[in-house]
């Protein structure tokens, strides 16, 4: 079961590798690709100094290009495959159909993995992009539980990833459109959710105000860990009787570790840790905390437990210092 | 395989949505015999949300499109969108091997099951079709219409659909637009409705019975953000496309209205009244129109019409 770290730069790819990544994933400097934030990712020199890396340490490396492809410049998007291809990148993490279907017939020998944007829930839409388009691994989106996860391991013969921790996208990926219904950038199109040129951060005195757009997201007292106004993750109201809540989600991070013995017997191969975006420092955190749960995993998968120490450093690298199994339980649901 | 496009025509036609809320049995079948006596061209119908929703089941919305194909309607079957469960996929092979009734496919999965029977499909709009390449891939699979992702501009719709990739394949598939209704922006295996009355999926008790024009959700300031509809979370104010009639034309050959609590059918009318006599409909809060004009999709362009 390979251990898959985000890199969001390329100081944050020598963290993953030195602290025991078997593979990273990366994205080009441009909208390419569902990390799009300013100052982050690698252009076409920085990518080819980072395939060298990963494979000087015999690890991997996969580039996402996972936003879709736009009708007045669908050729940047297929030239970043073509750079992907010339940089000796291990695998391509894809989500739209015209992109696929180019890289399927333009570089036959190309690893696909179809990126969790392309929201493929189910055995036939898994076998759909096996078939069409020789789809070798598929990420499942963060929607399902993990007796879905089980019988989709089950019956298909496609390697499935998984996300084990990071940021929880609560929606099926790939088909959320709320970033846009508020901001006009969405994920699909721009490559980015609630996107940071439209926050605004405003200090009233009593509260500590979050805004998306205009609109409030978030207020917060003083003392409160005030987080990013995610816009599935704000305060809101439902109720006129009752007071605002976390009407969606709360800000809590994936953790999916207690899982990690029932996800290597279903032979899950490869776990991602999410977060392009963050520092080298946490990307580095992570994967040693992960790197040492799955060798302990490994060797004796019946005795495994989460250790506290694990817990504790996950927790505190989290989104509201607390996690979440997500989907994953069904009680989340 | 053969597909019919139907843009030849010259005039517009207009569609009924699935109806995305819970409505009992009684009220959806009402709605259908409303259906059955309107101007409307097409009806989808069928459960897209949730699969715990069964007042409804395959045989009963056969029953219905029984009904509206003899009043003169086209009637499609919609997929579910978010397919999780072997249950989820065993009731949409139901769907596609009805027999009679083309389907709309909400999942790529339902695309590969829909080709490999070699049937043709409608393109639901939570397919995410973004450009020429992969509209013309959808073709080759048996797509005979487009039903355009809701976030897509006018500017973007313009670009593809004028594209040269597709321009030898144009006359074989005709487009439909979402133009009225609160807009399906996203779908969760969490249950909103459910945990906004401190229940979550498994116990649900069907609580989004209660609410069947969904669950309004405001900012602490009052601002409408959200509707929530089960395990789809909708927009908080109604798109409305009404006074675009003119600037939709040639582009979108069926404006689709999404099924309202009330007045659906006086809106039909309105839109209909449109072809005949635009006239500027004075639009306000809680009108949105904001996706087709390249904007946040909450916003309102008044008198956008040149």
């Amino acid at each position: 079961m390979e251990l898959l770290s985000p890199a969001g730069n390329i100081p944050a790819l020598k963290a993953a590798i030195e602290n025991g990544a078997d593979a990273v994933y990366v994205g080009l400097r441009n909208q390419t690709n569902a990390r799009h934030f300013a100052g982050l990712n690698l252009d076409a020199i920085k990518l080819r100094e980072a395939a060298d890396y990963v494979h000087q340490h015999k690890r991997k490396i996969h580039l996402a290009i996972n936003t879709f492809a736009h009708p007045d410049s669908w050729r940047q998007w297929a030239e970043s495959v073509d750079e992907a291809a010339h940089s000796g990148v291990d695998a391509l993490i894809l989500a739209d159909i015209s992109l696929l279907e180019y890289t399927a017939r333009r570089y036959p020998e190309m690893e696909i993995h179809l990126s969790v944007q392309a929201s493929a829930t189910n055995p036939a839409a898994i076998n759909f992009y096996a078939q069409e388009f020789n789809v070798q691994r598929v990420v499942l989106p963060r929607v399902l539980s993990i007796a879905q996860v089980k019988n989709i391991a089950n019956t298909t013969q496609v390697p499935l990833e998984v996300f084990a921790f990071g940021s929880l996208c609560i929606m099926a990926e790939g088909r959320c459109y709320l970033s846009s219904y508020l901001t006009g950038q969405s994920p699909n199109t721009f490559g980015a959710c609630s996107p940071a040129e439209f926050v605004r951060w405003e200090n009233t005195g009593d509260h500590l105000e979050s805004r998306l757009n205009n609109l409030l997201i978030d207020r917060f007292s003083p003392g409160e860990t005030a987080g990013y106004p995610t816009l599935c993750k704000g305060r809101f109201v439902a109720d006129e009787t009752q007071p605002a809540f976390h009407v969606l989600e709360e800000p809590t991070s994936l953790n999916s570790m207690e899982l990690l013995p029932e996800l290597m017997s279903l032979g899950i191969c490869s776990l991602k840790i999410e977060g392009r975006q963050r520092s080298a420092a946490y990307v580095g955190q992570v994967t040693r905390v992960w790197r040492q749960a799955i060798d302990a995993c490994k060797k004796n998968a019946q005795q495994f437990s989460v250790e506290s120490q694990w817990k504790k450093t996950l927790s505190s690298l989290s989104e509201g210092q607390q996690t979440t199994l997500g989907a994953y339980e069904r009680e989340w649901r | 395989m053969s597909v019919s496009g139907d843009n030849s025509t010259s005039s517009m036609k207009f569609s009924l949505g699935p109806i995305h809320y819970f409505w009992d049995k009684n009220r959806v079948e009402t709605f259908y015999r409303q259906a059955a006596d309107s101007n409307v061209d097409i009806v989808y119908l069928g459960e897209t949300v949730c699969a715990k929703r069964r007042e409804l089941r395959l045989d009963d919305y056969l029953g219905v499109a029984h009904q509206l194909r003899e009043a003169g309607k086209e009637v499609v079957l919609s997929s579910m969108t978010l397919l999780e469960s072997p249950a989820d996929l065993r009731e949409v092979q139901r769907y596609c091997d009805n027999g009679e009734f083309v389907v709309e496919a909400n999942d790529m999965g339902v695309v590969g099951l829909l080709s490999e029977r070699g049937l043709p499909f409608i393109a639901g709009n939570s397919l995410n079709c973004y450009n020429p390449q992969t509209l013309r891939y959808l073709m080759r699979m048996g797509m005979q219409r487009w039903v355009m992702p809701v976030e897509l501009p006018k500017r973007w719709i313009h670009d593809l659909l004028t594209a040269s990739e597709i321009t030898d394949v144009r006359d074989c598939f005709s487009t439909e637009l979402l133009a009225f209704g609160y807009l399906p922006l996203a779908w969760s295996a969490r249950c909103f409705t459910a945990r906004s009355e401190g229940k979550v999926k498994d116990s649900c008790e069907l609580c989004c019975k209660h609410y069947p024009a969904g669950r309004l959700v405001k900012t602490q300031e009052g601002d409408e953000m959200f509707t929530l509809n089960g395990l789809q979370t909708q927009s908080g104010f109604r798109y409305n496309l009404i006074n675009d009639i003119q600037d939709l034309m040639g582009m979108v050959d069926v404006l689709r209205l999404s099924p309202q609590l009330d007045d659906t059918f006086i809106w039909l009318q309105n839109f209909q009244n449109q072809l005949k006599q635009p006239v500027a409909f004075p639009l306000s809060k809680p009108d949105c129109n904001g996706f087709w004009h390249d904007q946040a999709g909450k916003d309102l362009l008044i008198a956008s019409q040149t």
